[in-house]
């Protein structure tokens, strides 16, 4: 990104071409016109190595985290959200209470509400493979044998803008979501993280609720 | 603590020697079948050997795309390259009719080919893109001869596994392990969009390889090598791109 902060839509797009964005930051190579008097030193080698590495971790742990949600029901019993949860109602009282920063009570420590199931729903099974599928589509080897891949979506620089914009989006997710833990008690979060224990047992927690 | 009995510690034990006896075996096979990277040591090693791998078996036969004569980029950027050498310059001025391309190694007859020589066999042509690792990219028309026929011509030996090209810039050199190089799409590219390669494109003679990105596609080649064993060549990863700290496999 920083050796050539520019973006286009469709097939090609290079230095002489029109672009659909440019990102206002210096780059790595001195031919790219961005308007600064200097070029930042050249970090594509070891980052590309790191980045294909990671990516790797991101499918690796995602299959398996899949296979597990599937095979312990994760996804039905803890993400999706009830139907009685998906009304504007209660989407709009939750709404405010984010908003409001107010702090989980004890009981809410032991399960998550509707917003936070449908975005980490939204993360895992729109973003996470959206990031993959745009990262994949820039390959010239893989969309040899899988053409499709890159054809859907407009062409080899529309994906690389999309794969951009995704993550970003995982980005901010991330932010996003460690301040909100922050504000939830850090160290609480972090241990009911960590270990899968809330700071309550549950059978206490489910008789505070009803 | 209480839950993390003794059997739970033995399962785990278990499960983890397995993994590591499987790794074993996973990495005898893929020495055996040729899916590892010459640069697959350090700690990117195992993501850069995951990579090749996969995609060695994904995309083996498979084409890079070609696109209509329509979609012809009309700004094809020619990335900057070193100030041209003396050597080069001197058969610039020739109009590069002392251009040679050498190819050596374990060939049955050795050979030295002429640009005209090269251009004597059947062109051919291909419409495919050019992506540079920075993100840029462009489309064209490349015309040459696939790589496989002069090999043919030479003709490579059983135990060949890599073919390894130079170009006259000084220390630039790649290799490409015998898929990539008897690939239809590979080839020793001398002209572009309908006229010679442009001096900025690589000419008088590129080895253009669609499948992987930019630097792959060395420019101005005049060596070719054919070999079982890459640990010979400059610090024995393959390609100069390694020590310069890029990948020696850049189909991603």
């Amino acid at each position: 990104m920083i050796s050539h902060p520019r973006f286009y839509w469709g097939e090609t797009g290079n230095d002489l071409t029109p672009t659909l964005f440019k990102l206002p930051i210096p780059a790595s190579r001195h031919l790219v016109p961005t308007g600064y008097a200097y070029v930042l030193p050249d970090q594509n080698g070891w980052s590309r190595y790191l980045h294909f590495q990671a990516a790797w971790v991101v499918v690796l742990t995602g299959l398996l985290y899949i296979i597990f949600g599937l095979v312990t029901s994760h996804f039905r019993k803890n993400l999706f959200p009830a139907k009685a949860d998906l009304s504007w109602r209660s989407f709009a009282n939750e709404v405010v209470s984010h908003l409001r920063l107010q702090r989980p009570s004890e009981a809410e420590a032991w399960s998550y509400n509707a917003l936070q199931r449908l975005s980490y729903l939204f993360v895992i099974f729109v973003l996470f493979p959206f990031v993959i599928w745009t990262g994949l589509a820039m390959s010239p080897a893989f969309v040899s044998a899988v053409p499709a891949a890159v054809n859907v979506l407009g062409g080899q620089q529309s994906a690389r803008t999309l794969h951009f914009f995704v993550s970003l989006a995982l980005v901010l997710f991330l932010l996003v979501h460690v301040g909100m833990v922050w504000l939830a008690g850090f160290r609480g979060r972090m241990r009911a993280m960590i270990t899968g224990r809330a700071g309550i047992p549950r059978v206490a927690a489910m008789v505070e609720r009803t | 603590m209480s839950e993390l009995s003794r059997r739970k510690l033995i399962a785990t034990g278990i499960t983890a020697a397995a993994g590591v006896a499987g790794l074993g075996v996973a990495a005898r096979l893929a020495e055996k079948y040729g899916l590892i990277p010459p640069d697959h040591g350090g700690i990117y090693g195992l993501g850069e050997t995951l990579t090749y791998a996969s995609q060695r078996l994904l995309t083996r036969h498979s084409l890079a795309r070609e696109f209509s004569r329509s979609q012809i980029s009309k700004s094809p950027f020619a990335n900057e390259v070193e100030p041209p050498t003396d050597e080069f310059r001197r058969l610039q001025a020739g109009g590069f009719a002392d251009w040679r391309l050498s190819v050596s190694g374990m060939v049955a007859r050795p050979a030295s080919f002429s640009l005209d020589q090269l251009k004597g066999n059947p062109s051919h042509t291909q419409i495919t893109m050019l992506q540079c690792e920075e993100g840029w990219s462009y489309i064209a028309e490349w015309i040459g001869v696939p790589l496989s026929q002069v090999l043919d011509v030479v003709g490579v030996l059983p135990q060949a596994r890599y073919v390894v090209y130079f170009s006259i810039e000084p220390d630039t050199w790649e290799s490409i392990d015998m898929a990539d190089a008897l690939h239809p799409q590979t080839f020793l590219t001398y002209g572009m969009n309908g006229d010679d390669l442009p001096v900025g494109h690589g000419g008088p003679l590129r080895l253009r390889l669609p499948r992987q990105v930019g630097y792959k596609s060395v420019k101005f080649i005049t060596h070719l090598t054919v070999t079982d064993n890459l640990k010979g060549f400059g610090k024995g990863l393959g390609s100069s791109a390694p020590e310069a700290g890029y990948a020696w496999y850049a189909g991603i």
